[in-house]
């Protein structure tokens, strides 16, 4: 007899045959991809804005989701919006420093934040890029003090912050995504308009499914029948509910079309591709 | 179906092999049907662990293909023909023999929680508390459980970082859920959560709740929504500060 089968505890120690390592590679593959792109178009620093025109001017136009809201604008580069977008002016000296003088990177800590404290996508990178474990029944790196979320991951607990900010964004999202449908104060309609419309509808479907704000909400009551006010949190709890049962799906396909609408907004306004509307 | 192939683990906690059986399999089997063929055809001594074949007691779970299953809800029509089912006992629990585990460790974090307490001054009608059914529903889906131990088998935090110390594995996060819950519960577990229960040993991976045959969502409406509560209580700044202003 050899000794005992199947319980050796090491790094990928499984007895599993099937294909477990598709669902990690598909994150890693996916979130990877993500952060290369939206790393580069932060970068850029240029064209994420288009309103018919380069650098045009008048009330709306297509906005980069990774730019909004705009703090300060370099006004030497193309296709950026008009500097009464920018809601501190012209971009200042002391920010000589940041790459491509891109207001992208004095946003970005607030996605960035929400994305990586998420209950979801924290499961995502636990098991894709930190290989604890990597799939179930599979092992992870053998630690000698195990410590999970209580040591240098206690700052996961500021995932509540992160939301409320992540809420203050649907709605400047939003209001990019009515300026999408203007023109120079012209009412229309754009594909790009579409795009930038179902931007902040798939981050609402992420960002109110969160398991903090189901919580906050009403999930932190005990008692749903207790006064009206209950009720009234158990109504709303019963939404957030609905929405976080698709937590993972909404957390996905926010993140593909905040990716796909700089893409989109980027190459209409480098000339690339030319946008169908009823302007024109 | 045919003649099928399978290995099951025989031995004990120190030494033990995987044997080769054969198996005549007809139309509707389950794991368990087979593994009873084999022990009366071929293996008289192998244990196997087993008791309503419904689903219901919890009592046959193994690892199949390498896979923390309930021997007696897998279909033998789940494997392609010429598969070899493999079955070897539950990975985090000492094997008592073949594919028997003691699993008595759950039983001690059981003890360990702090039982129903019941307060007889809560109302939400003018008879007392009356439990209503919104109230019912959402901790009802706990009480599904069969303790059949899978989740605590599969969870990474026990099976594979040997923290058993640390953490009281996700069937009893969710008995904690259910009764943190409770309307009718007056007593405060959230620092017991923390320290002694381990809370934060869990990193929401959600294999407890991918391997649960029950469906319970063991960690989004269970552990979850206790991290929630423990972040109220030690992290969050704004409902500490609430609850020194009104004693709550
Ligand atoms: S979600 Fe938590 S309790 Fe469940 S298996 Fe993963 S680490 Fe264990
Ligand atoms: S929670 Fe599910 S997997 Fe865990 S013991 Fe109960 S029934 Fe089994
Ligand atoms: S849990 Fe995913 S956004 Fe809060
Ligand atoms: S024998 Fe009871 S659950 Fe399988």
């Amino acid at each position: 007899m050899t000794e005992v089968i199947g319980r050796e505890k090491s790094f990928l120690s499984t007895l599993r045959e099937d294909r477990w390592w598709i669902s990690p590679m598909l994150v890693l593959f996916g979130l990877l991809s993500f952060i290369v792109y939206s790393t580069w178009a932060a970068w850029q620093g240029e064209y994420f804005w288009w309103s018919g025109a380069l650098n045009a001017e008048g009330f709306g136009g297509y906005l980069s989701p990774f730019y909004s809201p705009t703090f300060f604008l370099d006004i030497t580069k193309e296709g950026i919006p008009p500097i009464s977008h920018a809601l501190f002016g012209e971009w200042p000296n002391w920010l000589w420093w940041l790459p491509g003088h891109s207001p992208a990177w004095l946003i970005l800590i607030f996605p960035l934040s929400f994305r990586f404290t998420c209950y979801y996508y924290r499961k995502a990178y636990y098991r894709a890029f930190t290989f604890s474990p990597p799939a179930c029944a599979v092992g992870g790196i053998p630690q000698k003090d195990y410590k999970g979320e209580t040591g240098v991951l206690l700052f996961q607990n500021i995932h509540r912050y992160a939301m409320y900010f992540a809420i203050v964004f649907i709605f400047l999202l939003s209001y990019d995504a009515v300026m999408a449908f203007f023109r120079d104060g012209e009412f229309g309609v754009g594909v790009g308009s579409i795009i930038l419309l179902i931007n902040p509808i798939l981050l609402g479907g992420y960002t109110f499914g969160c398991h903090s704000l189901r919580h906050l909400i009403g999930g932190r009551m005990d008692c749903f029948s207790c006064s009206h006010s209950a009720e009234h949190s158990h109504s709303r709890w019963k939404i957030v509910t609905y929405l976080n049962r698709r937590h993972q799906m909404f957390a996905w396909c926010s993140l593909v079309w905040v990716g796909l609408s700089d893409v989109y907004v980027r190459l209409v306004s480098m000339g690339v591709i030319t946008d169908l509307n009823t302007w024109v | 179906m045919g003649n099928r192939k399978f290995k099951i683990y025989r031995g004990d906690n120190t030494k033990g092999e995987l044997v080769d059986y054969n198996c005549d399999v007809t139309e509707g089997m389950v794991v368990l049907d087979a593994m009873h063929r084999i022990q009366a055809d071929d293996a008289n001594d192998m244990a196997c662990r087993w008791n309503c074949k419904a689903g219901k007691c919890g009592s046959c779970s193994v690892e199949i293909n390498g896979r923390p299953k309930l021997a007696c809800m897998t279909r033998m029509n789940e494997y392609s023909p010429d598969e070899t089912i493999m079955i070897t006992p539950l990975k985090a629990f000492p094997i008592i023999k073949d594919t028997v585990t003691d699993v008595s460790w759950n039983y001690k974090q059981n003890l360990k929680i702090k039982p129903f307490s019941p307060a007889q001054n809560k109302n939400n009608t003018e008879k007392g508390l009356v439990m209503q059914q919104v109230d019912v529903e959402r901790t009802q889906h706990f009480r599904k459980c069969i303790e059949c131990y899978l989740c605590q088998n599969v969870c990474h935090v026990i099976r594979d970082q040997d923290a058993k110390e640390k953490f009281v594995g996700p069937r009893f996060m969710i008995r904690l859920a259910s009764l943190e819950m409770h309307p009718m519960d007056d007593a405060d577990r959230i620092p017991a959560i923390k320290e002694d229960h381990g809370s934060g040993m869990c990193n929401i991976t959600r294999c407890c709740t991918e391997v649960c045959p029950e469906d319970i969502q063991i960690t989004d409406d269970g552990i979850i929504p206790l991290k929630e509560r423990v972040v109220d209580r030690y992290f969050d700044p704004v409902t500490m500060l609430y609850r020194k202003l009104f004693k709550k």
